[in-house]
């Protein structure tokens, strides 16, 4: 086996922002006043919040020292599944930084916001063409955004026909934020388990759907990375009782090219433009979810929406059936920025190429993993797939003891205990910007550790030891919560 | 394709470990009338240069400074953000990593975010805020469901001086529910008219925003008692943060809920987004509050460290019974918000936002003294409704002056007046100028 990458590190220790500096010392200059002190009535003025003071010195040395205890898609690989870790080209950050961009104010009249406009009504016919669906909207700031569009839409769609429906099919492989994002819009989450091929079966939807069942929120490909065959015949069966179909694309990047949401019978579809099209996830946000839909469903999107008219964008507010703002703004501009470049860098031809090779490396590793770590359902995925401890467990190893092991080989875990169908999962999402040699590494780190389990669990059970801190005492944190400092 | 690293010699060596012949081959488990029947029709792949010059072509189409004067704000305003904050959040390991699930390698973003969590409660005088919601809007509108969920009361009270775009995204979530809305009138000062909430009214939250839209102060204390009185919690909203380095806090006067956006904290406009939801509250409310928590704990040799904690509020737990569908939040944003806290400072800040009040009130006497009239009398903080003819906007417009925005479409007794904004970045000229333009 080759050296493996992790290593101990010059990791510096750093104090609370608050445990560092000296009053009276500043990171920030203004120029000398020009205008004269104005009086300001006593009761409205305070005394400035309890804020360090540092210098210049103090911030960069705080950051950077905070930057080298994080482990990012540049540090290494980034397995975690449903996530799409993929690399986040440098020109992204570039565009979006863009003086002219980055400076726009968002309500000037739109004679003067021609670019900003153009670039989203170009983002939302790109996004149109990929998901084969009518109309987009890129006004959603993240995927459970979109789901809560998604939702408010059908809600609206049945009102506007008279009906008022109480309850939405949410498949067990369904992504954790959807039956909270239905919650939202008043509707019962019924949940539909997936069958022993890890798919949802028409029988199941058929015995689900109801005349008091607003639609279905389906994840496709589902949690377990398995394309949602059944997916037109189900779409048939929920369009037949009158309800629409809602498709979760946080795992479009397997389908680039490949498949047309929109002729699938799909109605309404989120993506997650942090995922599929590269802009990064910044430690949690910010994101976009743009919402997809077909026509019956376009005058429910959310306003203003961009219209063109003799070669000019305006944002109009016309569409009376619409479900409102979700954003004070237009959504996350500077987001989009990013993914529109994204696609621009790509091309169509690319982006296809991206998902062949995002689903090539989940069989790769699926099909060299399986030997090591117990797979959870035996065939062919899309952009990753599932494995479990059950081989471990007579060991009294678990999932959590091997990923936190993985981490002192130099991998970011994969996402664990999650989809919940599969007990201890190990849910692994490669993404189709990793060569082949960081998935050997990933193996052989794997089947190391697999050995380890079966000779010294203790090393497991220790670990990890090459990171800033070791195993953390989440209880104790839930149980006595200190939020502030 | 400089992303994708595979040779041929590696797909073909991959797709012989699967026994395939080629890469369509992985996909036989899609049925094929679900494939597409036409490959993506979109640009072809473009250089980076290629891409830079087009975006700079439309960034040209965009009215900013230098070219153009601008006095907008009303939510999304012009501060001058330091180097240093730009470069710090820049960092890739900030960049480029995801929500820190795995707390022994995000130890960087949770150690930041955390102190984020901790300068917003200084700035706010709040005792917990949350790692951060999409924007100003929905901060209010999840502000307004937790307060719905703390006090079982499905009606809320809500001051017309709340920035009206946040009103309408609160319209956007209540519309499913029951929910009852009762919007409160402003005065003629231009502050919120709280009087009208009678003792023996019921509501789960009176919500308050000061600076208001028309950038006057508003009175908190005076809207907690009153909200007391009819047992609702005090949501005290903002667009502008900057003001809490020279105001009072919303704590210290009653507030039970802060919430707004927080942009002005070292974010650029970016066209509206992303901007940085903030979201504070008490203690005692921990449980209702929505969004993503980091909390202090020790490792096994007792080293302090930080993780995400209170998750069974959230989503992969309780699924639909989460307090709410927040997930992926404004994280990089909330970073970059406490270096630019950090960098100002408590010495900072207060110089800072007293420039911003200065400003303002020395635009607020020239347009007097030019004649101009300004509506609202009340105290404002870098903003104010001026009265102005569409003809004047028109002719400043084209001299490359956007002189604030107009607000009839919001306030339609308000036709004819704009919102004008200072900030640090305009100069006493700047203002001089603007006035002589105005008043000529």
């Amino acid at each position: 086996m080759k050296a493996v990458l992790g290593t101990t590190g010059l990791v510096l220790n750093e104090p609370l922002l608050w445990e560092k500096g000296k009053k009276g010392r500043q990171g920030y200059s203004l120029p000398r006043a020009q205008v004269p002190q104005a009086d300001i009535p006593p009761d409205l003025a305070g005394d400035g919040p309890d804020f360090p003071d540092l210098s210049e010195v103090d911030l960069v040395r705080h950051y950077t020292r905070l930057s080298q205890w994080n482990f990012g898609v540049d540090t290494g690989m980034y397995p975690l599944g449903s996530c799409t870790m993929k690399y986040n080209p440098k020109i992204n950050e570039k565009l979006a930084a863009i003086p002219g961009l980055a400076a726009a104010h968002p309500l000037l009249p739109d004679i003067l916001c021609q670019g900003a406009l153009q670039l989203m009504a170009e983002l939302e016919d790109f996004l149109a063409e990929i998901t084969a669906m009518d109309a987009v909207s890129v006004q959603p700031s993240a995927g459970a955004h979109g789901e809560l569009a998604g939702m408010l839409m059908i809600h609206a769609y049945h009102r506007n026909n008279a009906e008022h429906r109480t309850k939405i099919i949410v498949p067990d492989t369904a992504h954790g934020t959807n039956p909270a994002s239905a919650a939202l819009c008043g509707y019962r989450p019924v949940p539909v388990a997936s069958n022993d091929q890890g798919i949802l079966s028409l029988e199941q939807v058929q015995a689900a759907m109801d005349e008091q069942t607003a639609g279905i929120m389906i994840t496709n490909p589902n949690t377990l990375g398995l394309f949602e065959e059944n997916i037109r015949a189900i779409s048939q069966v929920v369009h037949g009782k009158g309800g629409l179909v809602y498709c979760d694309g946080a795992n479009m990047n397997a389908l680039m090219g490949i498949v047309g949401m929109g002729q699938i019978g799909v109605d309404i579809m989120h993506l997650n433009l942090h995922k599929t099209f590269s802009t990064p996830h910044g430690g949690g946000g910010p994101g976009s979810g743009p919402v997809c839909v077909k026509k019956p469903v376009e005058p429910y999107l959310p306003v203003p929406r961009i219209v063109r008219a003799e070669n000019r964008f305006h944002l109009s507010e016309d569409f009376p059936l619409s479900i409102g703002k979700l954003h004070a703004f237009y959504g996350n501009f500077g987001v989009m920025i990013k993914a529109y470049g994204y696609i621009l860098s790509m091309g169509g031809d690319g982006l296809k190429r991206a998902s062949q090779l995002a689903v090539l490396n989940a069989n790769y590793l699926r099909q060299r993993l399986k030997g090591i770590l117990h797979l959870a359902y035996d065939r062919m995925c899309m952009h990753e797939c599932v494995f479990s401890d059950k081989h471990q467990r007579p060991l009294k190893v678990t999932t959590l003891d091997m990923v936190k092991r993985l981490m002192d080989f130099g991998f970011h875990p994969p996402t664990i205990y999650f989809p919940l169908v599969v007990n201890g999962a190990i849910m692994i999402e490669p993404c189709e910007t990793e060569s082949k040699e960081e998935l050997d590494g990933l193996v052989d780190a794997f089947a190391a550790i697999a050995k380890e389990a079966a000779e010294n669990p203790d090393l497991l059970k220790k670990a990890p030891v090459n990171c800033k801190v070791g195993r953390l005492d989440e209880t104790a944190a839930a149980r006595n919560p200190r939020l502030t400092g | 394709m400089r992303y994708l690293p595979h040779t041929q010699e590696d797909i073909d060596q991959m797709l012989g470990v699967l026994g395939l012949d080629s890469l369509d081959a992985l996909f036989s488990t899609i049925p094929s009338d679900c494939r597409r029947s036409r490959p993506l029709d979109l640009p072809d792949a473009m250089t980076e240069w290629e891409i830079l010059a087009h975006l700079e072509g439309l960034a040209g189409a965009v009215a900013a400074a230098p070219g153009y004067k601008l006095y907008v704000g009303a939510g999304s305003y012009d501060h001058y953000i330091p180097s240093v904050v730009s470069h710090l959040a820049g960092r890739s390991e900030f960049v480029t990593a995801y929500t820190p699930y795995q707390p022994e390698m995000a130890q960087g973003t949770l150690q930041g975010i955390f102190e984020f969590q901790t300068l917003v409660c200084r700035l706010l005088g709040m005792e917990v805020a949350n790692a951060s919601v999409y924007d100003g809007a929905s901060a209010l509108a999840e502000a307004l469901l937790m307060a719905i969920r703390i006090t079982r009361c499905p009606r809320v009270a809500i001051s017309t001086t709340i920035h009206p775009l946040y009103r309408r995204v609160v319209q956007t979530y209540f519309r499913p529910t029951d929910y009852e809305i009762v919007e409160l009138p402003y005065t003629q000062r231009g502050l919120t008219d709280v009087t009208l909430l009678k003792d023996s009214d019921r509501f789960a939250a009176v919500a308050v925003q000061s600076p208001n839209f028309f950038g006057c102060i508003e009175n908190l204390a005076e809207a907690s008692a009153r909200a007391k009185a009819t047992q609702a919690l005090l949501i005290a909203a903002f667009t502008e943060p900057l003001a809490y380095g020279l105001l009072k806090n919303p704590g210290s006067l009653g507030a039970d809920i802060a919430c707004g956006e927080g942009q002005s904290l070292g974010i650029a406009r970016s066209f509206g987004g992303p901007g940085l939801g903030l979201l504070a509250g008490k203690l005692a409310h921990v449980r209702n509050m929505p969004g993503r928590l980091i909390g202090q704990t020790a490792d096994t040799a007792g080293r302090r460290g930080f993780v995400l904690t209170l998750a069974t509020r959230e989503q992969h737990i309780r699924r639909e019974k989460a307090t709410s569908n927040i997930c992926t939040n404004n994280s990089l944003c909330a970073l970059t918000a406490a270096m630019y806290m950090a960098a100002l400072g408590r010495t900072g800040i207060k110089q800072l936002a007293r420039r911003n009040y200065d400003l303002c009130a020395y635009l607020r006497g020239s347009l007097e003294s030019a004649g101009i009239r300004v509506p609202f009398d009340a105290p404002g903080f870098n903003e104010l409704v001026v009265r102005l003819p569409e003809e004047t906007y028109a002719r400043l417009l084209e001299k490359k002056i956007v002189a604030g925005i107009r607000i009839g479409r919001y306030y339609p007794e308000l036709e004819d007046h704009s919102l004008v904004c200072v900030t640090e970045t305009a100069s006493k000229q700047d203002i001089d100028q603007l006035v002589k333009e105005l008043s000529s």
